[in-house]
């Protein structure tokens, strides 16, 4: 691959990275504070790639690149894949088949598991790690009394019935984890696998296990759901 | 895309210079050769082409886990990388020989804790460490103090050890065991490396040589380190996101009970994964049926050991530095881990 070849590449590579950090493409894939580094990531690469071309088209290709063991790297070529998927492909944020996949992310609890009231709101937005680490930590003392809106995807479960999940990222989607809450109650959520919805409904003293970790997952009586558009920020 | 098409072509029609001539600058016949350029725009039209068959094919699920896995690996190291590669070039072309004698110990048995504990400072995860060393190496720093940098900044850096606090916020003892375990291991793979390496292992490929300013060294220093460590990059991030996909996390769990296993299956899992170094200790605590120091193995390992790596190693250093390197530090990191856990946790 000679250096023209290569220019084009980064400026590719990089263009993909600017692309995807400038739209909300890259909070499929990453946290949202890597977004000012991807885009001076990006940034370098351009002009990297733009004063290579620069130097080459005026000096004319000079001959002194390599003094006749010239091995440019061959494997640069597939820093094309990442082009390709990030440019054409662009794959969705993890769903329900990762979600089925791993065991659910709820761990032991914090020195102080010490958890306050839930703001005022009825019904109230819990996120699901909050919501799961309430039910099965503080035995429910917090969620007593009130009526939540728990927001995930659907996914099922091991027994065949719709689990409410979503993916706890804490740096890219390779280390992605489900947290799981089980849906109780007569009121059934029927939306497909990986549909987003919002779901209302009160804490239950019911817990399950994982099979995969076996880490408890709580329930929530469901009493009313409504499908919605994917969040902007699909992991939690 | 067509921004880029059109560059694409308009470069293609230059005559090229022939890589392998050292001849006179003699342009070839126009429209006679078919070199990379023109490979290149052939690729960027067909992908255009095939882009829905393409689509059509990853609706799998599996595939489509392997694919966000695979880019976001690589979304995720790319400042990192470019971050690394930046750094190396500028140790290559701007800080003199002279500084490394000056800043580092004579004595090369010194100067190997000294690098080590200098990865202190760099914040980053491991894939900028790699060509920084590779650059160290380059500079005539001795390659035992470039390797213990090498194992060690990943692994040490203040943003790591933060996380791992955050992740195991029972257990602040896991944060000491892990900055100390991995430094041992960091150094002791320095001094066995004075002892049994051969500098012949280390086969680099040739940076270009660029004449003219600093700036055009510089950039084609950049150029080089981002296409070949990029390049390994990518292989690793696609046998990262196979090994994602393939392998169920519910076969970990037979092996959970038993302490030897555990902490062999964990090892190799961190091996596998290739997760950055910043994230690795929120995927150990989520592994809760484990025991602590099997997961200390696994954050001791993860850093210094796994498929990305391997492959960028091969790629800076050579197989022949690769294949011995990257099994002694395993067997290290997974010792040397076991006997601080059993210790510490």
């Amino acid at each position: 691959m000679n250096r023209q070849a290569q220019a084009v590449i980064m400026l590719l590579f990089g263009g993909a990275v600017l692309k995807a950090s400038l739209s909300d493409l890259y909070l499929r894939y990453v946290k949202e504070a890597l977004q000012p580094f991807l885009i001076g990531a990006g940034i370098l690469l351009v002009a990297a790639a733009v004063l290579t071309l620069w130097y080459d088209l005026r000096g004319g290709g000079d001959q002194h690149d390599g003094h006749g063991h010239h091995h440019e790297p061959r494997v640069g070529w597939l820093l094309l894949l990442p082009v390709l998927g990030l440019l054409l492909v662009a794959p969705p944020a993890l769903g329900s088949y990762a979600a089925g996949q791993s065991g659910t992310v709820l761990t032991a609890p914090g020195s102080d598991s010490d958890y306050p009231a839930l703001p005022a709101g009825d019904p109230v937005d819990v996120g699901l790690l909050d919501y799961a680490s309430r039910a099965v930590f503080d035995g429910g003392r917090s969620l007593t009394g009130r009526t939540v809106r728990l927001t995930g995807f659907v996914t099922p479960g091991p027994d065949g019935e719709p689990m409410l999940a979503r993916m706890v990222v804490s740096c890219c989607a390779a280390d992605g984890r489900p947290i799981k809450v089980g849906l109780d109650g007569d009121t059934r959520v029927t939306a497909a696998p990986d549909t987003w919805v919002q779901v209302v409904g009160a804490w239950t003293s019911r817990v399950a296990k994982d099979p995969v970790n076996q880490a408890e997952v709580p329930y929530l009586q469901v009493t009313g759901w409504q499908e919605i558009t994917a969040p902007k920020q699909q992991y939690e | 895309m067509t921004a880029t098409d059109g560059m694409t072509d308009r470069l293609g029609t230059r005559p090229e210079a022939d890589p392998e001539s050292t001849a006179a600058p003699q342009p070839p016949p126009r429209g006679r050769r078919f070199g990379s350029v023109e490979l290149l725009a052939v690729l960027l039209v067909l992908l255009v082409v095939v882009r829905d068959p393409l689509a059509a094919l990853i609706s799998d699920p599996r595939l489509q886990t392997w694919t966000t896995v695979f880019v976001s690996v690589l979304v995720q190291a790319v400042p990192f990388l470019v971050f690394g590669v930046v750094l190396s070039a500028v140790i290559a072309v701007f800080v003199p020989r002279s500084f490394w004698a000056r800043a580092l110990p004579k004595h090369p048995a010194l100067a190997v804790p000294a690098a080590g504990l200098a990865g202190v400072v760099l914040p980053g995860c491991e894939c900028g460490s790699v060509p920084i060393a590779g650059s160290l190496i380059r500079r005539g720093v001795t390659p035992a103090a470039a390797l213990a940098f090498l194992l060690a900044a990943p692994a040490i850096n203040p943003i790591v050890l933060t996380a791992t606090a955050v992740a195991f916020p029972g257990n602040p003892e896991m944060v000491v065991a892990r900055a100390g375990a991995s430094l041992v291991v960091a150094v002791a793979m320095g001094w066995l490396w004075l002892r049994l390496g051969k500098t012949e292992w280390i086969k680099m490929p040739p940076r270009p040589h660029e004449d003219g300013s600093r700036l055009k060294a510089f950039v084609a220093a950049c150029r080089h380190d981002v296409m070949h460590a990029g390049g390994f990059l990518v292989l690793g991030a696609a046998a990262a996101a196979t090994i994602n996909v393939v392998v169920p996390e519910a076969w970990l769990q037979r092996v959970a009970d038993n302490p030897v296993l555990s902490i062999i299956a964990l090892a190799v899992l961190a091996v596998l994964l290739s997760i950055c170094s910043e994230a690795d200790a929120f995927v150990a605590a989520s592994l809760s049926q484990f025991s602590l120091t099997s997961r200390l193995v696994f954050l001791v390992v993860g850093p210094m050991v796994d498929l990305k790596l391997i492959a960028m190693q091969t790629g800076v250093f050579g197989r022949r530095f690769a294949i011995r390197f990257a099994p002694a530090t395993f067997a290290a990191a997974v010792l040397v881990g076991a006997g601080v856990g059993a210790v510490l946790l």
